[in-house]
């Protein structure tokens, strides 16, 4: 197994995903846990979040960011799930694990792997706030129409 | 045609799937400009989205088929 995208609406384990990606082979696994929040960027107070996606354009697009994670790295195995549906503080959002002969090219798929993934993959937050309001937030990296 | 919309647009077209009824050569931005109605709040929605045609990103000027799936996509939050 190469790559492995997840969307899921069920609680998202961790060390699940990390058994996924672990072989006799492999000396490093490194995972990036995102967590529900209670406080947004602007400073308001966060209840729940929800989240939804367009998965089978998500899981096309994990693919390419995978691929080029070991185009500029080097060997290793990526796997990644992504909540969606409603979410509370404090739960699992997404986990990024990734496995690898030796801890920097973990380390570095790992980074790249959730930063393009929050840039390019169609999935969508909406916060909920304290004061009963609530507001669908693009990630400040977000690639925006009209760009290439 | 079959129409998806997430997110914000979801909520704006009234639903995740939305039929179309498109003239014969009409384009993504044809499409745009007929879901968008003269509506402020849905032309500035659409204008800061993204359009992919079955599963791939499109050019507003590409022609559209009946059979065509067409995703309209807001500006991501994921992670």
């Amino acid at each position: 197994m190469a790559a492995l995208l997840r969307v899921t609406a069920e609680p998202i384990d961790p060390r699940a995903l990390e058994a996924l990606v672990r072989g006799d082979d492999c000396g490093a696994v490194a995972t990036f846990i995102g967590v529900v929040r209670d406080c947004s960027d602007d400073g308001r107070s966060v209840t729940r979040l929800s989240y939804e996606a367009y998965e089978t354009m998500a899981r096309e697009e994990f693919a390419r960011i995978a691929g080029e994670a070991k185009a500029r790295f080097g060997t290793c195995t990526i796997a990644v799930a992504h909540r969606v549906g409603d979410l509370r503080v404090g739960d699992v959002a997404v986990v990024v694990a990734v496995a690898s002969r030796h801890r920097d090219v973990a380390f570095d798929a790992c980074r790249y792997t959730i930063d393009a993934l929050k840039q390019r993959a169609p999935i969508w937050k909406k916060e909920h706030y304290a004061d009963g309001g609530s507001d669908w937030r693009e990630n400040r990296c977000a690639e925006q129409a009209g760009a290439s | 045609m079959r129409v998806l919309a997430f997110a914000r647009l979801r909520e704006l077209l009234g639903g995740g799937e939305v039929h179309v009824a498109i003239a014969d050569g009409s384009t993504v931005a044809d499409l745009v400009r007929q879901l968008a109605g003269h509506r402020a709040e849905h032309t500035a929605a659409l204008s800061a989205s993204r359009v992919a045609r079955n599963g791939r990103l499109a050019g507003l000027d590409e022609v559209l088929g009946e059979d065509d799936e067409i995703a309209l996509l807001p500006p991501v939050g994921g992670g």
